[in-house]
């Protein structure tokens, strides 16, 4: 009888597999008999199993796989879960389970087998990469797999390590694939196995046009690897049938020290003197305190030294080192080429079409990735410094305490969250209440303090300051120095991702939006509420405005408040995304009042364009020198300074009667 | 006014030392330098009760030599200079017989000069980046090779890791083992662009760019891994936005050499199960010295308290102090040195820990992966490494050698056979 | 008294605080050294001495901060950025001919006599190995000569000094504005040298600095009071030179700025050329005050240039008196050495029952709260102690203040 053709591919599968299984038993002695049980198999080999390396491991999961034992696909997967344990007393292998008191036993084909006391069984804890072993090992087993979980892990497995031995199972699995989400993963997936390992290069050619510009990254994975070269220098010229990537030529595309150093490292020319080995030479030839007949008391400048080494070349007494004109007749007399170790020259011109095309895309995509963080760091230091824009910006007070409001926020945050374990409730909680807190810290300062220092800007400046070293330390000495958790609800865990180039997490989305909340918030008060009349008609003319029956000590004490207000809701916000400690305030003091006096004093807009300045022109530096995130912090101040020297009133300069002096 | 004023506070304050120098006892003093207040408070308030755990353990089985031993502890709150004026204070005016100290490097780097020219002693009890090596230092926590080179060994055997990202806090120690690193992982036939290192500040919080970059490292074909030396609280922002972007310890693994049970007390660790870290000791050892110090410390300390690597080095580094002092007979500086060479304490983990020529210790490798409750798991434990004062994956550096013993030398050039110096370079 | 006398007067008549202050500080500067372990009775130690030196060199710069702040009416909170940088600039020669001598000496064991390349090699893999580079950076390039960086001292602080202050005050940045932009250069500054590829070892900075080279000999009791001996020479100069400068025309001018600008602007003067002249000086003298700080210290790394710390100098001004020298260097003197007091743990700690105030934790909230109360309730601080005693109390301007701040001292021609 003719089988169903469906199951055909199932069955070479199996058979290529097991003939391969067969080549590596024959190997391993241990392993010996082919039709071995799961049983047999982790018995044999219980030492290697029980501390298990990436190197010699492989041989025994592949027996486990390829043993034909029905349950070496359970113990395969409990072994890598840590559900696989080792009775100390008999060194038997059961699957196990943490139970109330100790560990619950079955044995190995599922059966109950009692418990155990935790000290009597090892549980045993393979690593990373021998996880990722058994992973590639079961993938023959769930790749048609019933439940879809199990169908995805194998595809996650594969697309992590591809192997030539994964193609043909995944087309196989191709046809019975029901669910289209795993099926387009499949197809995906089995083009970029064809496009690296088919036999035919006119598919992997026709695999590698099939994506045309797409950004993902296991695209670039899997083409990047085509197109790698190596530097090799030729005698001649550069023989035919090499897959030559392009020529090099010393001096330009190469130094001709990197030139010399390749002829050197393929025995193609004897290598340069070092000036250890120069010195150590002379050291050997010292004859009566001289060398060469140059006295050794001489021999204090590098010229000296070379000149005796030179004799002593003439003199044969050391071996002749490589001169500059030698190093440069033998650079001159090689041809350097750099050659794909990929031999098709078909595939590598397609892969580096394909990738050309890739990498314009990317690029445009890395820039937008780029302003999406300098607008999501611009947005951070809006919010830090949007309670300033109102105190400093509008009533011209310096709260260097700002900082430390917005620490008190943060760890309002936490302490509501010590209290409501529910994230997404606590959060809800905490804004209100780190604004109530800081409203009411800001209340009191303003009418303790910075009340009666008015007429004395820069005494408020210190005064605050004391307030702000006090602060801290007390925060300090009641959460301790360690940051404390402030943990996001889980609907904001993540990214969103527009592709694998550009994501953005959601904590800074939300982020965003707050600061826009509050923009918005800010501009209704000011322009649209009586508060706001009022609060614009003291800061301009306090004796007039009172004369017009405004209370202005009210005022200055309510808009004082609502400034710290904002820093505390600023405070959940900062500590959401980073940390909470008693320093998180003064990270972010003087970026805040940077990014108001940037933006222009008296001005939301201006602290907006100040916020947005800072934060493009951080990412910016960070963009151009990424290894070194430090830098790009000190050249972003001294921009600050220089800018400031230039417009001192900033990007959004107030004009007439509002700009007060 | 001025002067009336500080030469009468002057005048207390001698008094009060010289007070203090005066009424010196039979006991045997053992100063303790570790900041008590200022941001190393946290981490170095434990090594102080960890020490005065240890006296009192070891004054109730008799003290030493027939005295009891008498903790100094001083607070150079951590203020660098102030860690040089203490340790001179402590060995001119307290006269302790040995300090046990510090924390950072630059602290130790304060200290030396202090303890070199009053040939002090002192026990340094944590993982540092080694290329120093001092007559008047033991160093027991764990040189580069100890905890660095062994986690790099398992990125490239066990994991596979073809492609690395060196990440770490802009000071000292992350610049030298990077430097190490980067030597070694080129010499382990690594190419140098497939290297991608990048320094940040104390306390970073905005990773997006660096994770991005990160991830972005895939983008040909190779297996990345980062080898993470930040410090402290930026550690929460950088493992926050891993967890954001959604990169698992599977597609990028992270070992941090900083990060222990402490510093992920302030993370939630459910997204960071399978990220690494490598010490030399993990409060989840299961041996039974571990079980029985960790009990001990429990009820010194409060049952809330977690152990850590440093903690184990102090332990170390004690009882080897006090063994010596035993087989020397006196406290005396130069005695007890001498005697320290080849002794041998059991470490918490499990082997032996013996003290080399070069001041070092030979300690296990262990690496963890973080747990979902915020411990380790420990899935790989090596034979016991002797530490190396000098690397020898630095050109500059591998011909030098360490040898107290011997050579009576810390700087010896091998090559050209001499001392390059007896002072350390501090 | 007419003015014809008032001019003939000398300047120590008019000024007898200065001849006070001179004659304390030798009385104490003898005093220390009768006690020293190294030319006395051995009843203060050594680190004792350091502490009292180094607190000389705070009291110097703050009598700078004196000058800038409460007699021009400038807040910078940079000046402990000048003070360090002096530091540095003396600890780089520190460093160099100390290593030099050590590498001169191991080399010379080697067989062949050292080459100039060899050496620069040598010192550079001493001083840069710890931080991964064994390469001198550019800055570097004077270094081995001990006048060089001596001038640097003074050039570098106060060609940054002039430079910024050209800037900002040409541009009249004024008041908050101005103390915020040198609080960010100071940042700028401190973030600057934390890198490791500034060339100044980061995080590390230079240490060892106590051992002076071609010195080693010398016992470090000796080199402490040595060290005692330049700061108080340094600080007794610098009391001296100030006194004489803002008890002349000079002070008089910058004063008027301080209290009106515009006016003074109006009446001809230059006012950005005073107030610059009076920028680079202070730093000039936070320099050199540095310079003799850090080679009792032992360490120079930039946390010392932390923005903190320029607005603890600004504190101890304020505790001590704006606008009179001897304020500032009360105030120095009196804060530091109590702040290393408390959070030496010397302190005895309050217990409340509830609790037990340890002052190595609150300290600084005591500082913080009093520092708020000194600005609110006695703007004048302890200095204002010696008008009571003087009997000399403000004037009665009918409500009126005599200038915008409150906490200067009141001029001798408003009194009557």
């Amino acid at each position: 009888m003719i089988r169903p053709p469906l199951f055909l591919p199932q069955g070479v599968m199996r058979q290529i597999l097991l003939s391969l299984a067969t080549a590596l038993l024959l190997a391993l002695p241990g392993l010996a008999q082919a039709q071995a049980t799961a049983t047999d198999i982790l018995n044999e080999n219980r030492a290697l199993i029980e501390k298990p390396t990436r190197a010699k491991i492989a041989p025994v999961i592949e027996a486990l796989a390829t043993s034909g034992d029905p349950v070496a696909a359970t113990v395969l997967a409990a072994w890598a879960e840590k559900g696989l344990g080792l009775r100390k007393a008999d060194g038997a292998f059961f699957l196990i389970e943490a139970g109330a008191d100790g560990w619950i036993l079955r044995d190995l084909s599922g059966t109950d087998a009692g418990t155990a006391a935790r000290a009597d069984v090892v549980e045993l804890r393979p690593n990373a990469g021998v996880r990722g072993l058994i992973a590639t090992a079961l993938v023959q087993f769930t790749l048609s797999d019933p439940d879809p979980a199990r169908r995805a892990d194998a595809l996650t497995s594969i697309a992590r390590d591809p192997e030539e031995a994964h193609l043909e199972p995944l087309r196989a699995s191709l046809a019975t694939e029901t669910d289209p989400a795993l099926r387009a993963q499949k197809e995906r997936l089995e083009r970029l196995l064809t496009l690296r390992f088919d036999p035919d290069s006119a598919a992997r050619v026709a695999a590698i046009q099939g994506f045309g510009a797409d950004l993902g990254l296991d695209l670039r994975g899997a083409l990047n690897p085509l197109l790698a070269t190596s530097r090799i220098a030729y005698a001649g010229d550069v023989p035919e049938g090499v897959n030559l990537a392009r020529n090099i030529v010393p001096g330009t595309d190469l130094s001709e020290v990197e030139a010399y150093d390749l002829l050197v490292a393929a025995g193609m020319a004897p290598a340069r003197l070092t000036v250890e080995e120069a010195r150590a030479a002379l050291l050997a030839n010292i004859t009566d305190g001289a060398v060469a007949g140059i006295p050794v008391a001489e021999l204090g400048t590098q010229a000296a030294r070379d000149r005796a080494y030179t004799a002593l070349e003439v003199a044969g007494a050391v071996p002749a080192a490589a001169t500059d004109a030698e190093v440069a007749a033998a650079i001159a007399a090689h041809r350097f080429a750099e050659v794909y170790e990929e031999p098709d020259p078909l595939v590598t011109s397609a892969a580096r079409t394909a990738l050309d095309a890739i990498t314009v895309k990317v690029g445009a995509m890395q820039a937008a990735d780029l302003a999406l963080d300098a607008i999501s760091l611009a947005s951070i230091y809006f919010l830090a410094a949007i309670g300033l824009a109102i105190t400093f910006g509008v009533m011209r007070v310096i709260n260097m305490a700002h900082g430390e409001f917005i620490m008190m926020g943060a760890y309002t945050g936490y302490v509501v969250q010590l209290f409501v374990t529910n994230y997404t409730l606590s959060i809800l909680i905490a804004l209100p209440l780190a604004f109530a807190v800081t409203f009411a810290a800001g209340v009191a300062m303003e009418r303790l303090v910075i009340r009666h220092l008015y007429k004395r800007p820069l005494e408020t400046l210190l005064a605050t300051f004391g307030i702000s070293i006090a602060l801290q330390q007390i925060a300090k000495n009641i959460f301790g120095t360690q940051a404390r958790p402030l943990t996001a609800p889980g609907w904001l865990d993540g990214a969103l991702t527009f592709n694998d180039v550009v994501s953005i997490s959601y904590i800074r989305i939300a982020i965003f939006v707050l600061a826009m909340v509050f923009l918005l918030f800010f501009l209704w008060l000011m322009k649209r509420t009586r508060l706001g009349l009022e609060v614009r008609a003291v800061t301009q003319n306090p004796s007039m405005a009172a004369s017009m029956g405004i209370n202005p000590d009210r005022i200055n004490m309510l808009t004082f408040g609502l400034g710290s207000g904002i820093a505390g809701i600023a405070g959940v916000a900062i500590g959401l995304f980073a940390k909470v400690t008693s320093e998180l305030g003064s990270d972010y003091i003087v970026q805040s009042f940077m990014t108001v006096v940037v933006g222009g004093v008296g001005n939301i807009w201006g602290t907006l364009a100040g916020a947005a300045l800072i934060g493009a022109l951080q990412k910016g530096i960070e963009w151009l020198n990424p290894s070194n995130t430090l830098a790009a912090q000190t050249y972003m101040i001294l921009f600050i300074i220089l800018f400031i020297q230039f417009r001192p009133r900033g990007i959004i300069a107030l004009k007439g009667r509002a700009a007060g002096d | 006014m001025n002067g009336i004023k500080g030469m009468m506070l002057g005048g207390a304050m001698g008094m009060a030392l010289a007070g203090a120098a005066l009424a010196q006892e039979e006991t045997i003093k053992v100063g303790v330098l570790h900041s008590l207040s200022g941001t190393m408070a946290i981490s170095e308030t434990t090594l102080k009760d960890t020490m005065l755990m240890l006296i009192e353990e070891q004054n109730a089985k008799g003290g030493l030599l027939g005295k009891q031993l008498e903790a100094v502890v001083v607070d150079p709150a951590s203020d660098w200079p102030l860690f040089a004026e203490k340790a001179r204070e402590l060995l001119t005016v307290s006269n302790v017989d040995v300090m046990f100290g510090c924390w950072t490097s630059v602290s130790r780097k304060s200290v030396l000069p202090v303890i070199e020219e009053l040939n002090g002693l002192l026990f340094y009890p944590v993982q540092y980046e080694g290329e120093e090596s001092s007559k008047n230092v033991f160093y027991t926590g764990a040189a580069p090779n100890q905890q660095a080179i062994p986690a790099t060994d398992y990125f490239l055997e066990e994991l596979g890791v073809e492609k690395f990202a060196l990440l770490g806090t802009d000071y000292v120690y992350p610049r030298t083992t990077n430097n190490i690193l980067e030597s070694y992982l080129i010499s382990k036939g690594i190419p140098k662009e497939d290297i991608f290192v990048n320094y940040t500040p104390f306390g970073h919080s905005d990773w997006s760019k660096i994770v991005a970059d990160v991830v972005a490292l895939g983008a040909d074909g190779k297996k990345v891994g980062v080898i993470s030396t930040i410090n402290g609280d930026a550690n929460i922002g950088f493992y926050k936005e891993l967890a954001a972007a959604g990169v698992s310890a599977d597609e990028i693994p992270v070992v941090a050499f900083s990060v222990g049970e402490e510093e992920l007390s302030g993370l939630d660790t459910s997204n960071l199960v399978g990220h690494l870290a490598a010490w030399n000791y993990f409060q989840s050892a299961d041996t039974p010295e571990n079980a029985a110090f960790i009990e001990k410390w429990k009820a010194f300390a409060g049952p809330e308290r977690v152990t850590n690597d440093p903690m184990e080095a102090h332990v170390i580094g004690f009882n080897m102090w006090v063994q010596a002092v035993e087989k020397a007979g006196t406290t005396d500086v130069d005695a007890v040195r001498e005697a320290m060479y080849g002794l041998e304490v059991p470490n918490l983990t499990g082997g032996i820990a013996k003290m080399l020529p070069n001041h070092h210790l030979t300690k296990p490798v262990l690496i963890g992966e973080i747990r979902a409750d915020g411990q380790f798991d420990i899935i790989s434990q090596t034979e016991p490494v002797p530490g190396d004062a000098w690397t020898d994956f630095l050109p500059e550096s591998a011909v030098l050698e360490s040898d107290w013993a011997e050579l009576d030398c810390g700087m010896y050039n091998t090559e050209t056979k001499t001392c390059v110096q007896i002072k350390s370079n501090y | 008294m007419t003015r014809q006398t008032f001019v003939e007067r000398s300047f120590l008549a008019r000024n007898p605080s200065v001849l006070w202050f001179i004659l304390i500080l030798a009385v104490f500067t003898l005093g220390v050294t009768v006690l020293s372990e190294a030319y006395g009775l051995a009843f203060i130690s050594t680190s004792f001495v350091k502490t009292l030196g180094k607190t000389l060199c705070l009291c110097l710069v703050a009598l700078a901060m004196d000058l800038i702040w409460g007699y021009a009416g400038i807040l910078s909170l940079g000046h402990m950025a000048f003070f360090a940088l002096g530091g540095y600039m003396l600890g780089m020669w520190l460093m160099y001919a100390r290593t030099e001598e050590i590498v001169v000496a191991a080399l010379a064991q080697g067989g062949l006599p050292a080459t100039p390349e060899e050496i620069s090699q040598g010192i550079a893999v001493q001083i840069f190995g710890v931080v991964g580079a064994s390469e001198f950076p550019p800055i570097w390039y004077f270094a081995h000569s001990f006048w060089a960086q001596m001038a640097l001292v003074v050039l570098v602080p106060g060609g940054l000094a002039l430079a910024f202050g050209w800037l900002a005050f040409r541009s009249r940045v004024t008041g908050v504005y101005l103390s915020i932009l040198t609080q960010a250069m100071t940042l700028a500054l401190a973030l600057y040298l934390f890198q490791n590829d500034s060339g100044l070892r980061g995080n590390n900075g230079l240490s060892g600095l106590q051992n002076l080279p071609g010195l080693g000999d010398v016992s470090q009791d000796d080199l402490s009071i040595w060290f005692f001996w330049a700061s108080a020479l340094a600080l007794g100069l610098g009391y001296v030179l100030l006194a004489w400068l803002v008890s002349g025309k000079f002070g008089s001018v910058i004063r008027a700025i301080r209290d009106d600008e515009q006016r003074v602007r109006f009446l001809g003067y230059s006012v950005e050329g005073y107030k610059l002249f009076v920028f680079t000086l202070t730093a000039v003298i936070a320099a050199i005050a540095g310079a003799l700080y850090y080679p009792q210290a032992g360490i120079i790394n930039p946390a010392e240039l932390a923005p903190i710390a320029s607005i603890y100098l600004a504190v101890w001004v304020a505790i001590g008196g704006r606008g009179r020298l001897y304020g500032a260097v009360i105030g120095a003197a009196f804060v530091s050495l109590l702040s290393s007091w408390f959070t030496g743990g010397r302190a005895p700690s309050i217990p409340l029952g509830f609790y037990t105030i340890n002052w190595v934790d609150w300290w600084l909230v005591l500082l913080g709260l009093s520092f708020v109360a000194v600005t609110l309730f006695a703007p004048k601080g302890i200095g204002g102690l010696f008008d009571l005693w003087q009997g000399r109390m403000a004037p009665d301007r009918k409500g009126a203040q005599l200038g915008p701040e409150d906490g200067s001292l009141q001029e001798k021609e408003a009194l009557k």
